[in-house]
């Protein structure tokens, strides 16, 4: 792989770009692989990319049944933050955010890290008292946040009007080190990383069927053949009931459609992040910018990857009371992804009932954020059978009732 | 937008005057019942591509719960029924056959 670099680019504009390679090589599906990960989305990549890197096991396969970075993660409003309430959350998502201030370096791959902040806007005294919780929590759990008040948010965000009168801004949870970061980047840029190392990045290859013998899996049924392989991985999110289905047992989870949708770009007019959960909104403005905004799910089950008009419109209603000056924007485009949510809006990194089979699925609706922690720790669970990242997110948490309650911390807004 | 016919008033009603409700057809385990046969109760629910029961309610209409047998994959709905319907009615179950023939969903064939 050439690296990139000021000087490549000095290089190549010195002879009409001729030289530039493909970023990752188009590969067809080997005999067998010591692991297969099953879908090429960030977290899939991720825990690819951290399998070769961090344990060197580069024998491995990823599937992807359509295009790379195609589904959740070219899907999202691109938020990073790990502001969470409970400990295991904490040590996984800050994890993440400590691996994204150095992956464009780590990648060779400008993935355009913006540590630009996080506000989550408290307007109800019900958010004051929750965020405080979570500021002092925070504290402990070594996560820089803090509290701050309304005339401070104001500072942050002068397009914002915090008195109300339905929502008066009352202060809000501030995360100086959160911030964006280019989605798609991420995918292509851990996909050069995989393909580097040799793995095979393999799309429109779908998995039809789970081969398993004496309860241990062997392999996988797909578009383009019959493929063995010793460790298998499904981090597939919204589908991950499917392939479940396919290994022969259950996950605690629903698929939902969640929606985003961008304004017509303006000039700068608003340099942090802010996320507003109470009257279901969420907001950023793009590099290019676009005003990108995000709201809640839809409450019944869908694999459509579109979902309900009147979420959009109820997001984008509510608002304009806080960012009044939406109400003159126009909404250019609009796109549906289906999240995988569980019963306490946290994410599942497990061992399954098939031995040999992991899964990492459940990130609902706030997966972008933890791609490099998530495939940092699916990475190590595949190596050696458990990492201390993951311990607490199995998929039999439910049946013991070790909940990792995140219901406020994620449950409606990312 | 999702358009379902409110078996109890008798009309077609957009989604926004209903309100979701989960998994239809739920048994409920007790007292005495394993752990996996509780913890399937209490949190794995149905999550098909395909085929689907649903519970819905007619909240800003008669506000009586109803069931809908609707396919995940393409958003189409077969029928409702009342929610005291402890099977789906034949007529709905043949017109999932004729549509999607060998479905199965839980306990459903």
């Amino acid at each position: 792989m050439k690296r990139y670099s000021a000087f490549a680019i000095a290089r190549e504009a010195l002879r009409n770009h001729t030289g530039w390679e493909r970023a990752w090589a188009k590969s067809e599906p080997k005999k067998k692989y010591d692991v297969i990960i099953v879908g090429a989305g960030g977290h899939g990549l991720a825990t690819a990319y951290y399998l070769g890197k961090n344990f060197g096991i580069t024998n491995v396969a990823i599937l992807e049944k359509g295009w790379l970075g195609g589904g959740n993660t070219g899907r999202n409003t691109t938020i990073i933050r790990s502001n969470y309430l409970q400990d295991p959350s904490a040590a996984i998502y800050e994890k993440s955010r400590s691996l994204y201030e150095t992956m464009s370096q780590d990648l060779n791959y400008n993935v355009m890290f913006s540590p630009r902040g996080v506000i989550m806007l408290a307007q109800t005294q019900h958010e004051v008292r929750g965020y405080k919780r979570t500021a002092h929590a925070n504290a402990l759990q070594g996560v820089q946040t803090e509290w701050i008040g309304p005339e401070q948010v104001k500072e942050l965000c002068p397009i914002m009007n915090i008195s109300g009168p339905r929502y008066p801004v009352l202060g809000g949870l501030w995360q100086a080190r959160g911030g964006t970061a280019r989605h798609d980047a991420v995918a292509w840029g851990y996909a050069r990383a995989c393909s580097d190392m040799g793995m095979d990045v393999i799309q429109q290859c779908e998995v039809q069927g789970i081969r398993q013998e004496n309860g241990k899996v062997v392999g996988v049924d797909t578009s383009k053949g019959a493929i063995d392989c010793d460790k298998l991985g499904a981090v597939v999110a919204g589908h991950s009931g499917v392939l479940a289905k396919m290994a022969g047992f259950r996950l605690p989870i629903e698929s939902v459609a969640l929606q985003a949708l961008v304004s017509e770009p303006i000039k700068p007019c608003m340099d942090v992040v802010v996320m507003a959960n109470t009257v279901h909104g969420y907001l950023s403005q793009s590099d290019k910018g676009e005003m990108v905004i995000g709201g809640g799910t839809d409450g019944y089950n869908n694999y459509t990857q579109r979902g309900s008009f009147h979420h959009i419109e109820e997001t984008v209603r509510a608002l304009v009371e806080t960012f009044p000056m939406l109400s003159r924007l126009k909404m250019l485009r609009q796109w549906g992804g289906i999240v995988d949510v569980t019963g306490d809006r946290s994410p599942i990194l497990s061992q399954t009932p098939l031995d040999g089979m992991f899964v990492n699925c459940g990130w609902g609706t706030g997966g972008f954020k933890a791609i490099p922690g998530s495939g940092w720790a699916m990475a190590e669970l595949i190596a050696k059978g458990r990492s201390p990242l993951t311990d607490e997110f199995s998929m039999f948490r439910f049946r013991e009732g070790k909940f990792i309650d995140e219901s406020v911390a994620a449950g409606v807004a990312h | 937008m999702l358009i379902l016919h409110c078996p109890y008033c008798g009309m077609d009603v957009d989604e926004t005057d209903l309100h979701p409700g989960g998994q239809a057809h739920l048994r409920r385990e007790g007292p005495g019942s394993s752990d996996e046969d509780f913890e399937d109760y209490l949190f794995t629910r149905e999550n098909p591509k395909g085929v689907h029961f649903e519970r819905w309610r007619h909240v800003y209409g008669c506000g009586k719960w109803f069931h809908a047998a609707r396919c995940t994959n393409t958003l189409e709905v077969f029928g409702t029924y009342p929610a005291q319907t402890l099977d789906p009615p034949q007529e709905i179950r043949d017109k999932m056959s004729g549509k999607r023939p060998g479905w199965s969903w839980g306990i459903f064939k």
